[in-house]
């Protein structure tokens, strides 16, 4: 039998013991743990029933508040990911340019919008559509989170681009231009259909981080996404806002939790399919690529048993 | 051209961002690192309870948290953290939504660590007679703390970035003020510029530094 873990044995008669020992203790702290919580939230009338029925046997419940708050939620993250993923893309082949100035040029822009919080490009998106455009004060809260949401995503995309281009073995690129292929060619016929295959688990990963930063324009630019909705929905069903947050945090764990699960799925199928030649840009380069500073170098991308044959 | 900053106390506000970002690196560090210790810890329960913890609070965005430190722990459950005036309570409800949010990132970074270090290592540990807590802090953590420097740097920037969300509780930081002074001045490009910098000179020298220490300090293997 092999031990369930490079740390520790498997466990004989006295390390069973030990770990039914832990397990007791860790136990009876996690319930006292629960219980303070169950208790606190009862004194304050949190638990009873009246608080969580709508959500259960109230189909308005749903329909008013949740699912419209959803659904523009998803509208944003949509229209975020559509309008990103092109941009990212341009400024991800740039960034690789022969072109000193073009590559400099991209290589800033980049930089700069992933130095900055979300929040702020939205702070911004906001107040200049106020002031320099005309659009309604309806749909302006939609615009500037999409727009926010844009800025940032683009050029973390455009990271993921260029890791997933440069995971080709450069014979590519070289045969390629072999058989007399200029240089959009090979980008286009050769380099990035393959390179889009790689890089599937990390945009889909992404996803997941502009679905959560959706929530940003809930709760400061009058967005009203799901988060939005918790306030009106507190304020008609008598104060239930432990009942309204625990509700929407649970469908964010789901969708999320959902596109996390369908990233990783992808990651493992194209690291067992051999279409590829390129290492596979995993979901875990998400957050390395969405954070300014050093870089991650071509070799720590494939991760294990990345490069197919 | 920058007068009517004098009504504003810019400094003050990136102070708070800097302030949150190190109380929320220092309570997520040791907060993170019990969890990473219970997702190979050998006991089953512990694991299971650290992959639901990362599992659940990773998925929930950092703003629905930050609000619920706010509308669910203070003003339904009464929760105070041992503050008295609301300008306290918030920066500490926000400081613990951080903590709460960013340990997640920093067990999945050290996890990751942790599978760094030969199984040769700890087998040898094992040898010698060392047990498993000993195991754990004598010789993977370190090294492990040490492969994972660079990581670690990108979730601190990410963390550097995300204490902008403690602006939708009322925290004064540096997108509170910035919020403030769009409303209040006409200078909407020259604004956001300045806080554009101000982020840019904290997350991109944190980067720069950290990534010359991770090659530094990284174990060669």
């Amino acid at each position: 039998m092999s031990p369930p873990s490079v740390l520790y044995d498997a466990p004989g008669p006295r390390a069973k013991r030990q770990n039914v020992l832990f397990t007791v203790l860790f136990l009876v702290g996690l319930a006292a743990l629960i219980w303070w919580v169950v208790q606190s939230l009862a004194d304050k009338n949190q638990l009873e029933w009246i608080k969580w029925r709508p959500f259960f046997t109230d189909a308005g419940a749903w329909q008013t508040y949740l699912l419209p708050g959803l659904k523009n939620t998803l509208i944003a993250a949509s229209l975020a990911m559509v309008i990103a993923l092109p941009l990212g893309a341009l400024f991800g082949i740039a960034r690789l340019s022969e072109h000193r100035w073009v590559r400099g040029a991209a290589g800033t822009v980049v930089e700069f919008f992933r130095a900055i919080p979300v929040l702020i490009l939205m702070l911004f998106a906001n107040a200049a559509y106020y002031e320099y455009t005309d659009v309604s004060p309806d749909s302006r809260p939609l615009y500037a989170v999409v727009t926010g949401l844009v800025l940032y995503n683009a050029s973390v995309l455009a990271e993921i681009v260029r890791a997933g281009i440069l995971s080709l073995p450069q014979g590519q690129a070289d045969a390629a231009k072999a058989i007399g292929m200029r240089k959009n060619q090979v980008m286009r016929y050769v380099l990035l259909p393959q390179s889009v295959t790689a890089m599937l688990p990390a945009i889909v990963s992404q996803l997941v981080v502009i679905v959560k930063d959706t929530a940003l324009g809930g709760a400061l630019l009058g967005f009203s996404e799901l988060l939005a909705s918790v306030r009106p929905m507190s304020a008609n069903y008598g104060a239930n806002t432990i009942a309204c947050f625990t509700v929407v945090a649970v469908i964010f764990v789901v969708l999320n939790f959902a596109l996390t699960s369908f990233a990783s799925w992808l990651e493992g199928r194209l690291r067992r399919g051999k279409r590829s030649t390129g290492a596979v840009v995993g979901a875990d380069a998400v957050e390395e690529l969405a954070t300014p500073g050093e870089h991650v170098s071509h070799d720590d991308l494939g991760g294990a048993g990345g490069s197919g044959s | 051209m920058f007068d009517f900053l004098e009504g504003y106390n810019l400094l003050g506000a990136f102070w708070v961002t800097v302030q949150l970002t190190i109380y929320s690196a220092i309570g997520a560090l040791i907060w993170g690192t019990l969890l990473a210790a219970m997702r190979v810890s050998p006991v089953p329960l512990m694991r299971g309870f650290g992959t639901t913890y990362v599992n659940v609070v990773r998925n929930i965005p950092l703003t629905v948290i930050i609000v619920f430190t706010s509308l669910g722990l203070f003003q339904t459950l009464g929760v105070t953290l041992g503050a008295d005036t609301f300008k306290t309570i918030n920066f500490r409800l926000a400081v613990l939504g951080l903590i709460a949010y960013t340990s997640a990132f920093v067990c999945e970074a050290l996890r990751s660590g942790i599978n760094t270090v030969p199984v040769g290592q700890t087998e040898a540990a094992r040898a010698i007679g060392l047990r498993f807590p000993q195991v754990l802090m004598l010789i993977v953590l370190p090294q492990a703390f040490r492969s994972v420097v660079g990581p670690l740097a990108n979730v601190l920037i990410a963390l550097t970035k995300n204490t902008t969300v403690a602006a939708a509780i009322g925290v004064a930081e540096a997108a509170a003020l910035m919020r403030e002074m769009i409303e209040n001045e006409a200078q909407l490009i020259l604004i956001s510029a300045i806080f554009a910098f101000g982020f840019i000179c904290l997350t991109l020298p944190t980067g720069l530094f950290l990534g010359w220490v991770s090659k530094k300090v990284s174990v060669k293997r």
